[in-house]
């Protein structure tokens, strides 16, 4: 056939054109780089769906600059059009440059080693001389060498082919092929995928249904329906500091799980050590304080009784978070909290937290009335409170077991104690054991590409012009093969048995 | 002993493991220097260089800078293993224990390597590189002995880092050798070799060794990436996540593949190999360097 260049460009010739450039070993190495090179912006710049606010830090302060990474997808480098543009090209690419030559790898598999050439000497390693043997015999050597050696071989004339080594061309078909599996395994992670996290409290249970979730994301194929039925409830999360330095050394998370229609079982999540329902695993990813407190609003009536999720600010834990009380009367009530696991007080810095264990917690109020602004249907955080619409009416700390009376008769609020909490988060992948099997495929292709060297023996054996035995042999290698020469030796002493050649 | 006297121990022995690598560093220097000295070229007829002088000197410097090397090896890697004692765990939970152990495993496998591969040449360099680490690790590194986060409580930190830290020892010495390569090119380009390099093998020796060393550790390096991507998905509820790091070790598994396939398959060798192999190489060099100290992520225990 002849070679078509993209002088004619129309049509069918114009597209397999295309095709044999794409598919070329240069097109794939290109690709590779390339899909290299894209991934670097990513990991100098803040990423969206692993540090929001790093982003949105990024956007304040370099303005002009956002608004063009923004256009250039650089805050979502590995989801953007142009890094999957460059994936999916070297995907089809590898796969148009893999599976002809698989097909070529299993004819050959069954093919005969190549006839012997005429001349032995252009090879490498070529060596001759004269044996007292007959040229048979010899020939007879050289086959049971072979035949110990697991070579393949082919018996000719006065000759015989051997070759081996077609397990590197294997390994590499194998190594390909599995990092084509990879794809699969992510095609089927975004298909049939679903992540979610929720943050759950001491003594609550989590029931695993799509409104449990602080946030979910799933794939396009997968029905939130059919998430997998079970229920958590945190029966204690235990976590071990340094006493010296307050580093976190250990955490701890009993459950009760039940499966649908199961025995409730008891379980330990750490942070290596997820639980797994199926191909569903939930982590133990962060934890935070729980303020217990009973608010009675100006009539007396409870208006709240039990933990608030407050966030963690910094590594000794002083958290943050809201109070709101919408339905209190005659005013709606909100207190903006601050939690102390142990507490000191600082004229500049004001209280904060020494240690993240609760030492001596302290609970730090403001008291606000007024306008929670829940009604007009615009979503707030639960952490903070919108204060644009309310008044401050007092500070107070709190220590357990305290209350405080708020001003101008509007209610009270006690401070019961605290609880734990934990995020939890629920990852289901069922595309992760085809990503496995794909990497230890990949190890072992790569280990047989690499390490098996496919090489080709001939020997030789015929009478010359006064009837003596004149035997030779020859090698060849298109890869760095360094024992080479010592296989070579090895074999020529087999075919002369006890130094018989002159 | 107590935890305390064996973290001592550990920064006596990595302290005399230094005074060691310096004098195995000035014995390398002395095997050069004997070279110049002695430097009587005979220029063949075919372009070949080769040393007419007696150079049973160099020749004696060179075997007491390995002999040298090899003590300092033994004081540091038990200076690593105080370490560890000291910790109870691994030692590798933070930037100056990474130093430590990555250091190690440099001249661990330089040695190594050194009994089937002609490396000596390398001696220089491989001292001064790891002096170098050392030094940076004892006084801007430091930090006391602490027991490990939760995150890092797992197999897989002796499985994962164990084989990360290996092929970086060896994707280290591929660099220098890549390195010395696209020197002495230049070098030969305008003519003969200077004294003070005939020792060291010819260019397409060089190309050679860096393919071999490379192709060695390349499956090691795959391994190395694959098990912390089963640490990740144990650990975070993914294998892979573009975190800084992986997204590094990625870069630099590429570069190598690059590199391997181009060697193999396009026969680019010499001078072109070798730019894409220290590429690679310094692709390694800051993921270890730029994402553990300045880098955001998750893999974050430099402890600095």
């Amino acid at each position: 056939m002849s070679e078509i260049t993209p002088a004619d460009l129309s049509g069918v010739g114009g597209l397999r054109w295309f095709w044999r450039q794409l598919t070329s070993m240069k097109t794939a190495l290109i690709l590779l780089m390339l899909l290299a090179v894209a991934s670097i912006p990513g990991s100098l710049l803040p990423q969206r769906n692993q540090n929001p606010i790093a982003v949105n830090e990024y956007v304040l302060t370099h303005a002009d600059a956002a608004k063009w990474l923004e256009r250039l997808s650089l805050f979502n480098v590995y989801g953007s059009p142009w890094f999957s543009a460059i994936y999916i090209l070297l995907f089809i690419s590898l796969i148009g440059c893999v599976i002809p030559r698989m097909l070529i790898h299993i004819r050959a598999l069954s093919a005969r080693p190549p006839k012997t050439p005429q001349n032995l000497d252009r090879l490498t390693f070529p060596r001759s001389a004269q044996s007292p043997a007959q040229p048979d015999e010899v020939l007879d050597r050289a086959q049971e060498w072979f035949k110990k050696h697991h070579f393949r071989w082919e018996r000719e004339s006065d000759s015989v082919a051997a070759e081996k080594g077609y397990l590197r061309e294997s390994g590499n078909v194998l190594f390909h092929l599995s990092l084509i599996l990879f794809l699969v395994a992510m095609g089927v992670a975004a298909g049939y995928g679903a992540k979610g996290e929720a943050i759950v409290v001491e003594g609550d249970t989590f029931t695993n249904s799509a409104t449990s979730y602080d946030n979910l994301t799933n794939g396009s194929k997968f029905d939130l329906r059919k998430l997998a039925p079970f229920t958590l409830k945190i029966d204690r999360f235990v976590p071990t500091y340094d006493l010296a330095t307050g580093a976190p050394i250990d955490y701890k998370l009993y459950v009760t799980a039940r499966d649908s229609g199961g025995e409730p079982r008891s379980e330990l999540i750490q942070v290596n050590h997820p639980l797994s329902f199926g191909s569903t695993n939930i982590y133990l990813q962060a934890n935070g304080y729980s303020p217990v407190v009973t608010v009675k609003d100006g009539a007396g009536n409870v208006v709240m009784d039990g933990p608030v999720v407050f966030l963690p600010q910094d590594a000794n834990l002083t958290s943050t978070g809201a109070i709101k009380l919408p339905d209190a009367a005659p005013t709606q009530l909100g207190f903006v909290g601050t939690f102390l696991p142990t507490a000191t007080m600082d004229k500049i810095r004001g209280g904060f937290s020494t240690f993240p264990d609760a030492v001596e917690p302290r609970l730090l109020l403001s008291a606000w009335t007024g306008d929670l602004g829940l009604d007009k249907g615009i979503p707030q955080s639960v952490y903070r409170l919108d204060t644009t619409k309310m008044t401050r009416i007092g500070l107070k700390q709190l220590s357990v077991g305290e209350s405080w009376t708020l001003p101008e008769g509007v209610g009270s609020i006690t401070f019961q104690g605290w609880v734990r909490w934990v995020n939890l988060q629920v990852v289901r992948d069922p595309g992760k054991e085809v990503a496995l099997a794909g990497s230890v495929l990949a190890i072992l292709g790569l280990l047989a590409t690499l390490f098996v060297k496919r090489r080709r023996l001939w020997v030789r054996a015929r009478r010359d012009e006064d009837g003596a035995t004149v035997l030779s042999i020859a090698g060849l290698t298109r890869q760095e093969y360094e024992g080479f020469e010592e296989e070579m030796n090895d074999f020529w002493n087999a075919l002369t048995a006890e130094g018989e050649v002159r | 002993m107590t935890s305390t006297s064996w973290a001592y121990s550990s920064n006596y022995l990595v302290y005399s493991a230094m005074a060691v690598y310096t004098l195995a560093m000035l014995s390398a220097a002395l095997e050069v220097a004997m070279n110049v000295k002695g430097a009587k070229v005979l220029v063949t007829t075919s372009g070949e260089s080769a040393p007419l002088a007696d150079d049973r000197k160099s020749e004696r410097w060179g075997r007491i800078a390995i002999a040298l090397t090899s003590l300092a090896f033994a004081l540091h890697f038990a200076g690593v293993i105080a370490r560890g004692i000291s910790a109870h765990r691994v030692p590798w939970g933070n930037m100056y224990e990474f130093s430590t152990t990555g250091s190690v495993a440099v001249t661990g496998m330089f040695l190594l390597l050194l009994r089937r591969h002609s490396l000596r040449w390398l001696t220089l360099v491989v001292t001064f590189a790891v002096l170098m680490t050392l030094g940076t690790a004892i006084t801007l590194l430091y930090v006391p002995t602490a027991p490990l986060v939760p995150a890092l409580k797992s197999t897989w930190l002796v499985i994962h880092v164990s084989a990360a830290v290996i092929s970086g020892g060896v994707f280290l010495l591929a660099n220098a050798v890549a390195g010395a390569y696209l020197y002495l090119d230049r070098v030969e380009s305008r003519g003969p070799r200077p004294s003070w390099a005939l020792k060291i093998p010819s260019l397409e020796a060089l190309d050679r060794l860096c393919y071999r060393l490379v192709a060695f550790v390349f499956p090691l390096w795959t391994f190395a990436v694959i098990a912390g991507a089963i640490w990740a998905e144990s650990a975070w509820g993914r294998y892979w996540g573009w975190d800084p790091k992986e997204t590094w070790a990625f870069i630099t598994w590429v570069a190598y593949a690059a590199y391997l396939h181009a060697r193999s398959t396009a026969g680019w060798k010499g001078r072109r190999a070798a730019w894409l192999c220290l590429l690679a190489g310094s692709s390694f060099l800051f993921n270890y360097v730029y994402v553990n100290v300045w880098g955001s992520g998750k893999h974050t225990y430099s402890g600095l």
